[in-house]
C-alpha cells in the first residue's frame, strides 16, 4: 500500500447546478490540475472551469493544409508534368477540376490527422488505461453523478486538504485515487494482441472470401454470366460464328474520302502538291509523328539506321540522292500505300500529318547536308 | 404555462441613427433623380441593383424569422425583433423596382419585340419572358410575401402585449406554409430580375445562389445591428459571448455555402464547355471584369473564411462587427457582377451614380431601422421560448 502513489482525490455531486458551483469554487481555491466528469454535456462548464480554448483546431488547420498542398502538388504534378493529359480540352493545370478532390483530401487529412493527434499526443497511446478506469467514482459519473477530480500532480495538493475542501463543498462519496502501476501497456498484453491477431486474419478471410467466392456465387454472378458474346470466344448465334457483323457492301465511313493514284506512284509524285505551309508548326507535328511512327525503322535522323535495322531487311536512308529527288507527292504515296516491305501507314497517320511528316524529313535533309548558302543564312 | 421573468424597459437609439439615416436617404434621393435625368440607362440598372439587394434582405429575413419558428429554435429569439424590422423591405425594395420597369428596353434585351421576332431562342422562351407574365409574377410575389409578413410579424407583436403560446404556434404552421412560397419568389425573382438580364443564359442553380448571398446578407445586417446595439448597450445583458457565436457562426457557414453554391455554377459549366452556357462567364472575363470576377473569389470567400474560421473570432465582436460590414458590401459586389455586366460589357462602370444608390440603400435601412425600433419592442417578451433564450449557453 505504502508504494502506491495518489492520483487524485474525487467526491460525487448530484446535479449539474452544484457540479458548476463547484467547479467554479475549485477555480476560485487556486487549483489549476482538476478535472469534471459528467455523464452529459453540461452547458456552461467551459466558462466555470475556466478552460481554454483546445489546441486540436491547429492540429485539424496543420493537417487540413498538408492535405491541400499534398493534393495540389500530387494532381499537378502528374496531370501537369509527369503524364500530361489533354482531357476534354481542359488545360494542363485544370484547377477547377482540382478543386473537389482538393477539398476531399483536405477533409480527410485533417479527420483523420486530427483523430490520430488524439489519441497519441493527448491520450498518450500505446498507453490507455488511466487510474479512474474501473474506479467506483467512473462508473457512478457514467451513470447518473457529477464529479470533481483534484489531481495530485497540483501544486496546491495535499490529500488532506483537498479532502476537507471537497467536503466543504458538499461533495458525497469522497475518496482517494491511486495511479496503477502497470508493466506493460494493455495494449502489448497477450489478449490483446492475439485480439487484433485475431481481428486481421478474419478481416482478410472475410475480404478473400467475398471477393473471390462470394462474387462468383448465385445471386451476384448474374450480370457477369449474361447471354452475351465474350471476348475471343464463339458465337452460337450467326452461323460464322463471329458475334460482330460485317459491313454492308459499299459502305463508307463519314467524311471518307479514297487515295489517289493508288497503282501509279509516278502520277501522284507529279500530281499531288503539300498542301501545307512550311513552317516551325508544322515541321514540329511532322517530328512528333516521324518518331512515333517511322523512326523505328529509318532511325531518329532517318539515316536508316535505327534499332531495328538487324531484325529487319535494311532499312533505306531518306538522304539518298533518290529521296531527295523525290517529290512530295511521290514520298506522300509510298506513306500511303506502302513499298516493298514498308506497309501502308494511311491507318495511323491522317492526311495532314503524313504531309507534315514529309516536312520534317525534308529538314532532315538539309540540315544533314547544309549547302554554302544555308552557313551564309546563319551568319 | 412558463412565465418569463424578464422585464423589458425601452431604450431611446442614439440620435445619429434617424440623422444619417436621414442625411443618407436625401443624398440617395437627389443622386438618383439626378442619375435618372442625365443617364437613365445606368440608372436603371444601379436601381435594379438595389431592388435585388433589398428585396433577397427582406425576404431572407422573414425567412430567417420563419425559420426560428420552424427548428424551435432558442438562441435566437432575442434577436429575432432585428430580422422581424428588416422584414419590411419585402415592400419597400419594389419602389426601386419600378423605375426599371419604365426603362425596361434599356435593361431587359428581351422586352425588345423586333428581338425577339429574329431569335428563335427568345421565342421559345417568350410564353414565360413577356412583359404582362413578368409584371404579374412580380406583383405576385410582392403580394404574397407581403402576407406572409404581415400575418407572421402580427402574430410575433400582438404576443408582446397577451403573451399566448397559440401566436406562437399559429406562426409554426404559418412559416411552413411560407416556405415553399418563398423558395419559388426568391428563386422567381433571381431568374426575372437577373438571369434574364442575359435572356440566352440559363442555370438551374442560379435561384438557390442569389438565396445563398441573400441569406448571408440578412445575417450580416442581423449581425451588424446586434453588435452596434450590444455597443450602445441597448441589447439586454443576458446576449452574451455564447449567442453571437451563434450569429458569427452562422456568417461562417453561409460564407462556405455561398461559395460552394457558385462553384459548383462554374465548375459544372466549366466542365460541360457546353457554348450556350459558357458565354456568359466568358463575357465576365472581359476587359477590367476579369479582376473583379476573380476578386469577387477573394472578397465573399476567402477573406471572410480566414477572418470567422477560428473559434474564438465568432464570438469577438469587433470581428463581427467589421465582417459584417464586409460581408453586406461582398454581397453587394456579388450582385455588382451580375448586374453591372450587362450595362457594360468592356469593363468595371463604378462612379457617382453606383454610389449615390447605394447611399440610398443604406438610407433605407436605417431610417427603416430606426422607425419599426420606435414601435416596437425590440425583445419578444412574451415569446414562451424567450426564458430559455436567457439561459441559453454552448
Amino acid at each position: 500500500m505504502e508504494n502506491k502513489k495518489i492520483y487524485s482525490v474525487v467526491g460525487l455531486f448530484d446535479t449539474a447546478d452544484e457540479i458548476i458551483h463547484a467547479s467554479e469554487k475549485v477555480v476560485e481555491n487556486g487549483y489549476k490540475k482538476f478535472d469534471i466528469n459528467t455523464p452529459f454535456p453540461v452547458h456552461g462548464l467551459n466558462q466555470a472551469m475556466k478552460l481554454k480554448s483546445s489546441p486540436m483546431g491547429y492540429f485539424a488547420l496543420v493537417f487540413g493544409l498538408t492535405g491541400t498542398a499534398i493534393a495540389l502538388l500530387t494532381m499537378a504534378f502528374m496531370m501537369t508534368f509527369d503524364y500530361p493529359l489533354n482531357i476534354g480540352g481542359k488545360p494542363l493545370f485544370p484547377l477547377p477540376a482540382f478543386i473537389p478532390v482538393t477539398f476531399e483530401v483536405t477533409v480527410l487529412l485533417a479527420s483523420i490527422g486530427t483523430v490520430l493527434a488524439l489519441l497519441f499526443v493527448f491520450f498518450k497511446m500505446p498507453h490507455n488505461s488511466h487510474p479512474l478506469h474501473d474506479s467506483n467514482y467512473m462508473k457512478k459519473c457514467t451513470t447518473e453523478k457529477f464529479g470533481v477530480c483534484l489531481e495530485a500532480d497540483d501544486e496546491k495538493f495535499n490529500e488532506a486538504d483537498a479532502k476537507a475542501f471537497l467536503e466543504k463543498l458538499g461533495a458525497k462519496e469522497i475518496e482517494t485515487i491511486y495511479t496503477v502501476k502497470e508493466d506493460v501497456p494493455p495494449i502489448f498484453t497477450k489478449q490483446f494482441i492475439g485480439f487484433l491477431v485475431f481481428t486481421v486474419i478474419v478481416i482478410s478471410g472475410a475480404t478473400y472470401f467475398v471477393t473471390n467466392k462470394l462474387m462468383f456465387m448465385p445471386p451476384f454472378n448474374w450480370m457477369m454470366d449474361q447471354h452475351r458474346v465474350n471476348v475471343q470466344s464463339v458465337s452460337t448465334f450467326f452461323p460464322d460464328s463471329f458475334s460482330m457483323r460485317e459491313k454492308v457492301e459499299g459502305t463508307v465511313p463519314r467524311g471518307f474520302m479514297p487515295e489517289e493514284y493508288k497503282e501509279s506512284p509516278d502520277s501522284a509524285g507529279k500530281y499531288l502538291q503539300n498542301p501545307l505551309e512550311y513552317n516551325e508548326k508544322n515541321i514540329a507535328l511532322g517530328k512528333k509523328k516521324f518518331l512515333t511512327y517511322c523512326s523505328p525503322c529509318h532511325g531518329n535522323l532517318a539515316k536508316g539506321d535505327s534499332r531495328l535495322k538487324d531484325n529487319f531487311p535494311k532499312p533505306p536512308t531518306l538522304h539518298s540522292k533518290k529521296l531527295k529527288e523525290w517529290t512530295d507527292g511521290r514520298i506522300y504515296h509510298v506513306i500511303t500505300f506502302g513499298q516493298g516491305v514498308m506497309p501502308s501507314y494511311a491507318k495511323q497517320v491522317t492526311r495532314q500529318e503524313r504531309w507534315a511528316i514529309i516536312q520534317y524529313i525534308r529538314t532532315l535533309q538539309r540540315a544533314l547536308n547544309p549547302s554554302e548558302e544555308d552557313f551564309n543564312g546563319a551568319k | 404555462m412558463e412565465q418569463n421573468n424578464y422585464n423589458y424597459v425601452k431604450a431611446e437609439l442614439p440620435k445619429s441613427v434617424g440623422k444619417t439615416g436621414v442625411a443618407f436617404l436625401l443624398v440617395g434621393i437627389v443622386a438618383a433623380i439626378l442619375a435618372f435625368v442625365l443617364e437613365p440607362a445606368r440608372a436603371s440598372f444601379s436601381s435594379l441593383l438595389l431592388f435585388v439587394y433589398l428585396m433577397g434582405l427582406g425576404m431572407c429575413s422573414l425567412f430567417l424569422v420563419a425559420l426560428e419558428y420552424l427548428t424551435d429554435a432558442v438562441w435566437s429569439v432575442a434577436f429575432r425583433r432585428i430580422s422581424e424590422f428588416m422584414t419590411p423591405l419585402i415592400f419597400i425594395a419594389p419602389l426601386f423596382a419600378i423605375p426599371v420597369l419604365f426603362n425596361m428596353h434599356d435593361v431587359f434585351h428581351w422586352s425588345h419585340g423586333e428581338a425577339v421576332q429574329t431569335d428563335k431562342i427568345l421565342q421559345w422562351k417568350s410564353p414565360y419572358l413577356n412583359m404582362s407574365f413578368f409584371l404579374i409574377r412580380f406583383i405576385a410575389i410582392v403580394g404574397i410575401m407581403t402576407l406572409f409578413f404581415y400575418l407572421i410579424i402580427r402574430n410575433s407583436g400582438k404576443q408582446d402585449k397577451n403573451p399566448d403560446q397559440k401566436y406562437t404556434r399559429i406562426n409554426v404552421k404559418l412559416a411552413a406554409i411560407l416556405i415553399p412560397f418563398f423558395g419559388i419568389s426568391i428563386t422567381l425573382i433571381s431568374i426575372d430580375w437577373l438571369m434574364s438580364l442575359e435572356p440566352h443564359w440559363f442555370s438551374t442553380i442560379f435561384g438557390i445562389y442569389y438565396f445563398a448571398g441573400s441569406l448571408l446578407s440578412a445575417f450580416a445586417v442581423l449581425t451588424l445591428f446586434s453588435v452596434k446595439l450590444k455597443e450602445w448597450k441597448i441589447l439586454p445583458d443576458f446576449l452574451g459571448r455564447d449567442h453571437f457565436y451563434n450569429l458569427g457562426a452562422f456568417m461562417f457557414a453561409f460564407v462556405n455555402f455561398w461559395a460552394y453554391i457558385a462553384f459548383s455554377q462554374l465548375l459544372l459549366i466549366w466542365y460541360a464547355n457546353i457554348p450556350e452556357e459558357t458565354f456568359w462567364f466568358i463575357a465576365k472575363f472581359n476587359g477590367s471584369w476579369k479582376y473583379f470576377s476573380i476578386g469577387l473569389i477573394l472578397v465573399q470567400f476567402i477573406i471572410p473564411y480566414a477572418a470567422l474560421v477560428s473559434q474564438p473570432s465568432k464570438s469577438n465582436y469587433k470581428r463581427l462587427k467589421i465582417m459584417s460590414v464586409w460581408i453586406i458590401f461582398a454581397h453587394l459586389y456579388d450582385l455588382y457582377w451580375l448586374v453591372m455586366t450587362t450595362f457594360d460589357k468592356n469593363g468595371i462602370v463604378f462612379g457617382w451614380i453606383e454610389i449615390g444608390f447605394i447611399i440610398l440603400g443604406i438610407g433605407v435601412v436605417l431610417l427603416l431601422f430606426r422607425f419599426v425600433y420606435a414601435k416596437r419592442n425590440l425583445i419578444p417578451v412574451g415569446d414562451p421560448k424567450l426564458n430559455r433564450c436567457i439561459n441559453f449557453h454552448i
